[in-house]
């Protein structure tokens, strides 16, 4: 009964758009495909959605071969990143098109599409043109057009990201809300996005894309402490884990003539050269640390972005207040090492802070 | 700033409303002229610089027996043949542009954007080269001188237009609305006819406007390819000048050939005005 997807690949042109994906989504939860624009979330979803077909590859979902059922049998549900509704109908009328398509009862689709606008919060806006209404809105009205099929498939295509900074946050509050009530047990929720922070308060099962292929899936927490590789640690961290060439030298680490000592979870390494990652919350400005030299100072919300120097290295760290820097200042930082990971030179996770392993 | 550029826009406008009305004015007169209205030197004022007289109009309704013209017959030739072309051009054009905004073709070396051009070609060529071709075409499936024969002939010229404009404006409608009602149930076909059609009726407009217009005007083919059975309103219009050119009728027929243009464009600017054409894809 599950959604299975045995290595979809899709290759148009010289690149793999997908790349031998596999998945098993179960009925009831909620996926979140994270990775990086153009990293074939996109392509997936549509694939899913029966969109595209992709070149090799199986699906099946109830029982049957999915990718020979077509697009409008297939009962499904999706929202684009951008807003797309239909132009010349009103929002009632957009709501009520996939039930009117269905040739659902009139009585019923008045009582489902009002339901499905109240949980969006757009009631009273029943008669309103779509291009009388604000990005946000708009978007709500795409998303209750889509639940108010009870669709066996809810297909969320980055809903949030052409969003102002306010909406998004209110309107992901919704979305969480709409998750944790109004989702049957018998549907699967797909949502993809760029934004680790989006993948991690979602919190359902985490598939990592990166050009096409699946790089790691598990728990929201489990990406979080223990990424597979590099590139996983870097596209799960906003901003992207800092990764630093280090050595191991008599219990000490090595980096950039800096030493520190070594963390407990770190000694059993094999390798003498290895990959350090440090997340950008893990390093303090601190007056006992080492010296670096700033290179440009972003200041986002209410914390400050610092990307420093030192000889060949480049770090990211975020500080929790607003401070004013100047380029070239020099300031002290310490790193907290009981939070560094090891991956190994093929940029696999070695030891991490958690207890994870890949090697 | 203010009272000079409110004075030059109203002098412009002016102007350029006197140079468009003037000719349509000028030919409403002469309509009521006769010979010697006509060749007593410039006059523009009825009953004062000249006797309006109803002759030129009535030459035209008149049968060839009791010495009119008969523009009615050709009148109505026109308007069928230009009606039924365009609107034929319009559902195959708009079909043929869907098909290649949205699908991928490929046979060799030929691929969507070539099948546009080639559809552009046909109207690159001067008339003048496809008039034999046409001519012999339509004599060898025996069409020559029928509104049939007419019509197909103005297809070619119409649909490639239909084609051009519908191209470009499907290619401005997002290709996602077209999977969205996919998504929600519509198979192809009605995903088209439901969504993505009513949509485009701007562009309907526009490249139905500029179908009538082009088939309306075309005066070439139809005076090559018709001869005595089928006369459309052009080659009527021209065939009225004689020995004594006879300018009330020729500028009666005149009007009464603009007239479906001018109701045309009416239309068309109530329909822009009342702003159903602009915001409808954002």
């Amino acid at each position: 009964m599950n959604l299975v997807a045995e290595n979809l690949s899709y290759k148009p042109d010289e690149q793999f758009h997908l790349n031998e994906v596999s998945f098993n989504f179960e009925k009831g939860n909620i996926y979140t495909i994270l990775g990086r624009t153009l990293s074939g979330k996109t392509t997936l979803l549509k694939t899913i959605a029966g969109l595209l077909t992709p070149d090799t590859g199986a699906m099946q979902f109830e029982d049957k071969d999915f990718l020979k059922v077509p697009v409008w049998e297939r009962n499904i549900a999706m929202v684009y990143q951008q807003f797309i509704n239909y132009p010349h109908l009103n929002v009632f009328e957009n709501v009520a098109f996939p039930l009117k398509q269905r040739k659902v009862d009139d009585q019923l689709i008045n009582d489902e599409v009002t339901k499905s606008l109240k949980s969006v919060g757009l009631e009273g806006y029943e008669t309103r043109k779509i291009q009388e209404l604000s990005g946000g809105q708009q978007q709500r009205v795409s998303l209750a057009r889509s639940l108010v099929k009870n669709a066996k498939i809810l297909l969320l295509d980055e809903p949030l990201v052409n969003l102002d900074y306010k909406l998004r946050e209110q309107l992901r509050e919704e979305f969480k809300n709409i998750f944790s009530q109004g989702l049957s047990e018998d549907s699967i929720v797909v949502f993809s996005t760029t934004d680790p922070r989006e993948a991690m308060e979602i919190n359902g099962e985490v598939i990592v894309l990166d050009e096409g292929k699946v790089l790691q899936v598990g728990p929201a927490k489990e990406i979080f402490e223990n990424p597979k590789t590099l590139k996983v640690a870097e596209i799960s961290n906003d901003p992207p884990m800092n990764i630093l060439k280090a050595s191991i030298e008599t219990n000490k680490i090595k980096f950039e003539e800096i030493e520190v000592e070594l963390p407990n979870h770190l000694s059993n390494l094999k390798e003498k050269n290895f990959n350090l990652g440090i997340r950008a919350s893990d390093i303090k400005l601190s007056d006992s640390g080492f010296e670096f030299e700033v290179e440009l100072a972003e200041i986002s919300g209410s914390e400050t972005l610092l990307h420093l120097k030192r000889g060949n290295s480049r770090i990211i760290i975020s500080i929790e207040e607003v401070l004013n820097f100047n380029i070239h200042d020099k300031v002290k930082i310490s790193f907290n090492i009981n939070k560094i990971y090891a991956f190994n030179e093929n940029g696999v996770l070695s030891s991490s802070p958690f207890g994870g392993s890949y090697v | 700033m203010g009272k000079l550029y409110k004075f030059l826009k109203y002098f412009f406008i002016t102007f350029w409303a006197v140079f468009v009305v003037a000719p349509f004015l000028w030919a409403l007169t002469t309509s009521f002229k006769d010979f010697n209205s006509v060749n007593g030197g410039a006059t523009y004022i009825p009953w004062v610089d000249f006797e309006p007289k109803l002759e030129g109009w009535r030459v035209l309704i008149k049968s060839p027996a009791n010495g009119g013209v008969d523009i009615i017959e050709p009148y109505f030739n026109s308007l069928f043949v230009t009606c039924t072309a365009s609107l034929i051009s319009i559902v195959l054009g708009t079909l043929s542009a869907y098909a290649l905004s949205r699908f991928t073709f490929k046979a060799g070396f030929v691929k969507n954007n070539d099948i546009t051009f080639f559809f552009i070609s046909q109207r690159i060529m001067p008339p003048i080269v496809l008039s034999i071709p046409f001519f012999l075409f339509l004599g060898a499936i025996n069409l020559l001188d029928s509104l049939i024969g007419l019509i197909v002939v103005y297809i070619v010229l119409l649909m490639p237009i239909a084609v051009w404009i519908m191209v470009d404006f499907f290619n401005k409608v997002p290709r996602e609305i077209d999977e969205t009602a996919l998504i929600d149930g519509c198979n192809p076909y009605q995903a088209f006819f439901k969504v993505v059609l009513p949509n485009s009726i701007p562009g309907l407009i526009v490249a139905g406007m500029f179908c009538i217009i082009f088939g309306w005007i075309d005066f070439f083919f139809a005076f090559i390819l018709t001869f005595t059975e089928v006369q459309l309103l052009p080659v009527k219009i021209v065939a009225l000048n004689s020995s004594i050119t006879p300018w009330w009728s020729l500028s009666a027929s005149a009007l009464v050939s603009v007239a479906p243009l001018i109701i045309v464009a009416f239309i068309v600017e109530r329909y822009l005005s009342k702003g159903n054409l602009s915001g409808a894809i954002k």
